[in-house]
């Protein structure tokens, strides 16, 4: 199978959007930039061309600039969900509405979900009216026991997506390769974690040798490797840094052999997870590898987890770690950020760390930094405007910019809510539209 | 091992039907709950932010506790001879209630083995009891404590149209699962609608396999117990013979005698419905619904047949029965005066529901509903203190009633806020600021949880 080469290039899209003519300042408002500037009060934040043009306090505001009152409420980043299946899931039972997970052994590390994103499944609605507004979509390994059957280590790419109405939604395609460790590794590898750490080896290896001996290989005069040629096209971008490994990874002995790992491949790793990440703190501190953490979690739901606890986010970050929450929050709970980044606080991050961890953290980590996670000049307008403090769950968006566009706050579930909030209402509910 | 002389039926722990063959035979009460309270001081909190609910709150006030009891909430309350704790500051509540768990027969860690929850050889297994699954060492009732929780229902899980009864345990770690049950609470009857048991025994190509097959299945399950009930009662009255005994129709035998509590896991309105219809021809009563993530369509139906909706803040999507799940759920049934249960059925959950609630209160404040924190508290504790039949003696601040507290150190609703202190029947059973007070169970020694109690 031949797929066309920039198909696994970490491509950063650019955007022209309906917007781009258009300037808007959105004025009085109390902003956390998540940047530079730190907190500013009564500020301004200037749009143009779904850009920030410029943010702070007392700017003039342009002649022809649309004026938008904040009226004194908040303004964030825009959130990013770094995992899940937004898009690529509508309803988890259903098997026909999923496309993140393939069974067999077709594809592995070339396995790549970015064609199967809906930008209309009503998870996009439902999310990005709670303030997400991008997303890293990902593929799963398929588990134990279930339909999903057997898979590989490497289970495919992850891509980021913008959840606003521009039609390319793409931010980076193949921002990450998935590698499962762990039980799950243990399960797709045959019964051994060992197994999983040497089959990751052995194709990073083949992955390494493709690229010495590529012509040789496609003249059919090479040995066979262990992976398809898509699979080791997909892992040059890994080996050259443009996209980053993935471990789904808990257990801290597992974490030490993805840092190892990465510094002998010296490739970009991530780490999802991370239930006992805060064991090994420094470690992954000084070989600055983030961490994706559940953040919720304190249980031990199997023996990877067993010293989960709740503070691992404060622990991580005291350490210096970057840690983004998302984990635990996905695909339809991808609206659950906040609460991830509210319980850190409570135990013991700082709220701006916590608020880091669910916008410029999870840019960071997918190198997308310098377009989003913050409100910066020249970055993307990804903006929430909120009734009360963000991290809260009794607050809620008032209104959220996507690259500049104030979205339609309605989804399928406002929907049914004010179809069904009046029961007496003259009409039966099949007629209140 | 000691012989028993006697034969003895029980309906309910503690409900003898039988008769001992020797009068001088103590007759040993099998199952019953061998809880007892640990050793407790008076004692008052003070100047505390009280929502007492029973739907009203009390500024700076106390709220004093004795030999186990609630002794009295209220503004400057007698100290004498009373250990006074500062609460200033601090919100009290009712101890926590989760109407729905499974902590204990589907334990962490989630290894196979523990694997208990579900006894999916049979559509109807109403002979299984969740207590003989109950692993008192899951760490997930000390987590639990942590969030303020002193009551539980344990209960099998929905792969049946009926999976056995349910369990109510006070969450104080004992050895045994007869070291926890709540003294005299009414025993439940898991009921499952839906997806579930059509799916678990459609895939084994038997009955049921649609939802109509889950109807018939509930039908002819009722017919058998009425007539198990009408002989036995006739029995009794010297009428023929007993029926032999027979686990699964005593059980439902006891729901259609008012003594089982019917806990039915319905997702949808319709479903509901004709649950309602099938309660209606065989006479029971249908006390809660639990998930209900369509409860908010029916909200008029569940107030007329005076039937809880235990359910979650916003879970959907994750199956088609859970499509349409909406935030504002609990909100559109308070309102209309359905008694709402905050429940979790996960074990993450069942350490937040005042955050789970919090998740309801914004949403409702989107569309301009307002839920007071006096209001809503009433969720996760007298409303599901009504559902598990034991709102006689637990869910509010009321003299008189069992002393489990919750002392949080601020606004229960604000994600920062978290539970201090837990009194179960007026003895500390939990303290933030002192692990040397906390249990921790034998599974978690060793372990990072080990001195940090649920960190």
């Amino acid at each position: 199978m031949k797929l066309p080469s920039q198909f696994y290039g970490a491509l950063l899209v650019a955007f022209a959007t309906s917007a781009s003519a258009q300037t808007t300042a959105i004025t009085g408002a109390t902003v956390h930039t998540v940047g530079p500037q730190g907190t500013l009060e009564n500020a301004t934040i200037i749009i143009d061309g779904g850009r920030i043009t410029a943010v702070g306090s007392g700017l003039p505001v342009p002649a022809n600039a649309t004026r938008i009152d904040a009226g004194g409420k908040i303004i964030t980043p825009g959130l990013f969900s770094p995992l899940g299946q937004i898009g690529l899931s509508e309803v988890g039972a259903v098997a026909g509405t999923n496309d993140a997970t393939q069974r067999g052994e077709q594809f592995t590390a070339g396995f790549d979900v970015a064609d199967a994103f809906n930008p209309r499944s009503i998870v996009v609605a439902i999310s990005r009216i709670d303030g997400i507004t991008r997303a890293g979509i990902t593929p799963r390994a398929g588990r134990s026991g279930s339909e999903d059957g057997q898979s590989h280590v490497l289970s495919g790419m992850g891509s980021v997506v913008h959840l606003g109405d521009s039609p390319e939604n793409f931010v980076k395609r193949g921002a990450v390769v998935i590698a499962n460790f762990g039980e799950t590794g243990s399960y797709v590898a045959g019964g051994s974690r060992a197994a999983a750490v040497q089959i990751l080896r052995a194709a990073l290896d083949d992955a390494l040798d493709y690229r010495q001996n590529k012509s040789a290989h496609d003249r059919g005069a090479w040995h066979d490797y262990s992976i398809s040629t898509a699979d080791l096209d997909a892992l040059q971008s890994v080996l050259n840094r443009d996209a980053a490994l993935l471990f789904n990874v808990e257990r801290a002995s597992d974490i030490s052999v993805v840092l190892g790992i990465a510094e002998e491949y010296r490739i970009r790793a991530i780490v999802a997870g991370g239930a006992e990440a805060w064991m090994v703190a420094d470690h992954l501190a000084a070989a600055n590898v983030p961490v994706i953490l559940d953040g919720i979690n304190n249980l031990p739901g199997d023996f990877d987890r067993i010293n989960a606890r709740l503070d691992s986010a404060k622990l991580l970050v005291d350490a210096g770690v970057t840690v983004a929450f998302g984990a635990a929050a996905q695909t339809h709970n991808a609206r659950l950020l906040t609460q991830s980044a509210g319980i850190a606080v409570a135990n013991g991050m700082t709220w701006d760390q916590a608020l880091e961890s669910i916008t410029l953290a999870p840019a960071s980590i997918y190198g997308i930094d310098s377009v989003v996670g913050s409100i910066e000049a020249g970055k993307e307008a990804d903006l929430v405007v909120w009734s009360a403090d963000p991290l809260e769950l009794t607050s809620y968006p008032d209104q959220v910019y996507i690259q500049g566009i104030a979205i339609s706050m309605q989804s399928r579930q406002t929907l049914l809510r004010d179809r069904y909030l009046n029961l007496d209402a003259a009409k039966p509910p099949a007629f209140r539209n | 091992m000691q012989m028993l002389k006697c034969l003895i039926l029980f309906i309910a722990a503690g409900l003898v039907l039988g008769a001992c063959d020797s009068a001088d035979v103590e007759s040993p009460n099998a199952y019953a709950s061998r809880y007892h309270a640990m050793r407790s001081e008076p004692t008052v909190l003070q100047g505390a932010t009280v929502l007492t609910g029973t739907g009203e709150r009390i500024d700076d006030a106390d709220v004093a506790m004795q030999d186990g009891k609630i002794l009295a909430v209220g503004k400057s309350l007698d100290t004498a001879d009373m250990k006074v704790v500062d609460a200033s500051g601090m919100w009290v509540t009712p101890g926590v209630i989760d109407v729905h768990s499974h902590l204990g027969v589907y334990p962490s860690p989630g290894v196979d083995a523990h694997s208990d929850g579900n006894e999916a050889t049979d559509p109807n297994t109403a002979e299984v009891w969740a207590e003989h699954s109950v692993w008192p060492q899951d760490p997930g009732f000390v987590a639990a404590l942590a969030g303020g929780v002193t009551s539980l229902q344990i209960l099998p899980g929905s792969a049946n149209l009926f999976g056995g009864r349910g369990v109510t345990l006070k969450n104080l770690p004992g050895r045994t699962v007869m070291d926890m049950k709540f003294p005299n609470a009414p025993y439940g009857l898991k009921m499952a609608c839906g997806e579930n048991p059509k799916r678990v025994y459609g895939s084994k190509a038997r009955a049921p396999s649609t939802r109509m097959g889950n109807v018939a299945g509930y039908r002819s399950a009722w017919i058998a117990a009425e007539d198990y009930r009408k002989k036995t009662a006739a029995a009794e009255n010297g009428q023929g013979e007993a029926p032999p005994r027979d686990l699964k129709l005593e059980t439902l035998a006891g729901v259609l005698g008012g003594e089982i509590l019917v806990h039915n896991h319905c997702y949808r309105a319709d479903e509901m419905a004709v649950m309602f219809e099938i309660a209606k021809e065989f006479g029971y009563k249908i006390t809660a619904f639990h998930h209900g993530v369509e409860a908010y369509k029916i909200a008029d139906l569940l107030r007329e047949n005076d039937t809880c909706a235990a359910i979650w803040a916003d879970w959907y999507g994750f199956k088609m029965e859970a499509f349409d799940g909406i935030r504002e759920n609990a909100a559109i049934l308070d309102r209309a005066d359905v008694c709402t249960v905050m429940h979790s059925d996960s074990d993450m959950g069942i350490q937040r529901l005042n955050q789970e609630s919090a998740k309801v209160i914004g949403a409702a404040a989107r569309v301009g509903i307002d839920i007071p924190p006096e209001r809503a508290v009433r969720w996760f504790t007298a409303n599901a203190a009504k559902a598990l039949g034991i709102s006689d003696v637990v869910g509010t601040l009321e003299a008189g009633k069992m002393a489990d507290v919750t002392v949080w150190d601020g606004d229960p609703f604000s994600v920062y806020s978290k539970a201090q202190k837990v009194y179960i029947d007026g003895a500390l059973a939990y303290d933030r600021n002192n692990q040397s007070v906390n249990p921790v169970t034998d599974f978690s020694l060793g372990t990072a949880a080990w001195h940090g109690g649920a960190q």
